[in-house]
């Protein structure tokens, strides 16, 4: 047998977590370059780790490139409207409190059109894990700025620059009362992982940020090369600060270079869950 | 020492979930009672009037019995939640009126393409936007057929009296799950609002059809969301229950995956829409009285449907050949009826009153060149029997 024929031999090609993807599907629709795939990875890779049977994981997606993401993994999972993940998940993990239900969608998904239900399943305190892709626009329409889009920064809807003052996700988040706030980027994609499993074993309102790279939309409209580059900036400038307090001063700005992006697991507390 | 003295001596009864009796009652109440009797177990909902009561009396009786209620932040969340929970096997409902339906209509496009079964309770004021929000309304109809984007099929009910807000809505959990659709309990103010008395049959009495389910076991095969068997419907399986589902609002194959091509889209949309259009017969239903002979028949439902009853017995009493069709069924429309009427020969005209200005009317005229009299009101009162009596005696 030469080695060539080994390399394609079936046995040759399991993965850990092939069985927690639908590999039937592949080719996936993500460019080259692009951060959704990472976290689709280490969501797979905190189910496996979760000790729970993958038959009791939901995901439930919006709309958008990071709203293909429930497509992808071999769980139940619901690809529901733009902006209205949350409520979805809300009504299957009310319903059935035994489900560990995870939200994977983007920025402009959850915090533009579906903001007003991320403050009230966060205050509310419902037993969902929320992965919110943050990649600073609107992908799959091409590129249009949103509610994180730093100021200055280009977009198709802001040909001179965004002015509008972006949110700091983990400050929403804490505010409006996460038990579990956390910020990575696929940089980091031990500690995401782990945040998500710790997401997963909390009754109670989880919400992580994780930044990623959108190098076709985004990138392009800004000088940064590709998800490489993207990738790059999130090493020399990231700070990791678990327990940070000061969550209101921890905007992120990646346009200006000489500031700091502080990532970690910021907020673990005990809050009475919606469903005991 | 702190001892409590609640529930000391006699241990309360434990809550029913059919309230079996007579009782005297609302017709928003009688809807929730029709909910709780079908076997609701998810209620996410936003107040509204006219329809708040249905929200507040299943607020006090569903966990009481083990279901759960959740006051959503608005209805976009409600309509949300209520397709998730059914996702995850759940009869779950909602209630609301015109403005919040108007919020719920992207949604129930989803539950439509996904085939997740739900029931809204539309208690209908008078509109458009705000409008009378504490007066009668009939001008949600053809929103209810066509208000998402989208061809698709939906099932309306329209109750006439507080005891058909109970027995329809029981139907109407019965139809969602049969056909997997939306379904809408379309009331409106003025029967919401209505006492009335409410038999409550015995919970064995309770018609009750389920979901159909998954004909293996997770694991042994894929198994298919959306292959239909002959009814055109597919059969569905529930979040945890092992199967890993697929759903999506994209079109999608048979296994739910995204399938973006024009032929699976027309094939898709054809049976989203047929399975309501060729079941018809075994959905549609409607009340008659004295049409065999009818020259006019006066076609009405809802609250205007009391005031028509009255006016043809009355117009009856006088020797005039008028009948009546009571739809309670609004959609899909009686249309193989009322051809059968026309067909019979001896009908000369039929007329439509209603509280909107001529939704219903455009329907039957759609069906029959015979002239098709309006009796409007464009909200905020209903046609009084004279009104309609003086249509018949023209
Ligand atoms: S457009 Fe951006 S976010 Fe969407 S797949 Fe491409 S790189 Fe990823």
């Amino acid at each position: 047998m030469s080695a060539t024929e080994q390399i394609i031999h079936p046995a040759a090609t399991v993965h850990p977590i092939d069985n927690l993807l639908r590999a039937d599907r592949f080719p996936h629709i993500l460019c080259p370059g692009c951060g959704i795939g990472t976290v689709i990875h280490g969501y797979a890779h905190a189910i496996a780790a979760s000790g729970l049977s993958e038959d009791r994981h939901v995901c439930v997606s919006g709309i958008g490139c990071s709203g293909r993401a429930a497509g992808y993994v071999n769980v139940d999972s619901y690809h529901s409207t733009h902006g209205r993940a949350l409520p979805f998940a809300l009504g299957i993990a009310v319903h059935k409190p035994e489900l560990n239900v995870t939200v994977i969608s983007g920025d402009g998904d959850l915090t533009a059109i579906g903001g007003n239900h991320l403050i009230h399943a966060a205050r509310r305190n419902v037993n969902l894990n929320v992965i919110c892709i943050n990649n600073f626009n609107y992908g799959m329409t091409g590129g249009q700025v949103g509610p994180t889009t730093p100021v200055g920064a280009k977009g198709s809807t802001a040909p001179r620059g965004a002015v509008e003052q972006p949110f700091n996700l983990p400050y929403l988040a804490k505010a409006t009362g996460a038990a579990f706030v956390a910020r990575w980027t696929v940089l980091h994609v031990r500690e995401f992982q782990d945040a998500v499993l710790r997401a997963m074993n909390k009754n109670g309102f989880s919400f992580i940020e994780v930044l990623a790279p959108c190098p076709t939309s985004f990138g392009r409209a800004n000088n940064i090369g590709d998800g490489l580059h993207e990738v790059e900036i999130y090493r020399e400038r990231c700070v990791i600060e678990n327990g940070a307090q000061n969550l209101e001063e921890l905007d992120i700005d990646l346009i200006d270079a000489s500031k700091p992006i502080t990532v970690g697991n910021f907020v673990d507390i005990d809050r009475k869950p919606f469903i005991e | 020492m702190a001892v409590s003295v609640i529930n000391k001596g006699t241990k309360p009864e434990p809550e029913p979930r059919v309230r079996t009796g007579g009782h005297f009652m609302l017709g928003d109440h009688a809807c929730a009672e029709g909910a709780l009797a079908a076997g609701l177990d998810f209620f996410g909902g936003y107040p509204i009037t006219p329809s708040t009561e249905i929200a507040e009396h299943i607020a006090v009786r569903l966990p009481l019995i083990g279901g759960r209620f959740v006051q959503m932040e608005d209805e976009l969340a409600s309509i949300a939640a209520i397709i998730g929970a059914s996702a995850a096997g759940a009869r779950s409902f909602t209630a609301t009126s015109g403005p919040g339906f108007s919020l719920m209509m992207e949604n129930i496009g989803l539950a439509a393409m996904m085939e997740l079964p739900v029931v809204i309770a539309d208690v209908m004021r008078a509109s458009p936007s705000t409008g009378l929000p504490t007066m009668v309304g009939q001008s949600d109809v053809l929103q209810a057929r066509w208000g998402s984007h989208g061809d698709y099929g939906i099932i309306a009910y329209c109750p006439s009296s507080p005891q058909e807000c109970f027995d329809l809505t029981i139907r109407a959990f019965n139809a969602a799950d049969q056909y997997r659709v939306p379904v809408f309990i379309l009331m409106d103010e003025v029967v919401g609002h209505m006492a009335e008395r409410v038999i409550i049959p015995a919970a064995e009495d309770i018609p009750h059809t389920p979901r159909k389910g998954p004909r293996h076991k997770p694991g042994e095969e894929i198994f298919l969301s959306y292959a239909p068997d002959a009814d055109m419907v597919p059969p569905i399986a529930h979040a945890g229950e092992g199967y890993k589902v697929h759903m999506t609002g994209l079109t999608h194959d048979e296994r739910g995956y995204p399938a973006l091509n024009a032929p699976t889209h027309n094939k898709l949309v054809n049976r989203l829409v047929d399975k309501i259009r060729l079941n018809a017969a075994d959905i549609v239903m409607y009340e008659e009285i004295a049409t065999e002979d009818a020259d006019t028949i006066v076609i009405s439902f809802g609250c205007t449907a009391r005031s028509a009853r009255h006016a043809v017995a009355e117009a009856r009493r006088e020797g005039l050949k008028c009948g009546f069709l009571r739809l309670i069924t609004i959609w899909p429309f009686p249309e193989k009826r009322i051809r059968e009427l026309i067909d019979q020969g001896n009908v000369k005209r039929f007329i439509v009153p209603e509280v909107n200005l001529g939704q219903i009317r455009r329907e039957v005229e759609r069906m029959t060149s015979l002239p098709v009299l309006r009796l409007n009101h464009a909200g905020g009162e209903m046609p009084a029997p004279k009104d309609i009596l003086e249509l018949i005696r023209s």
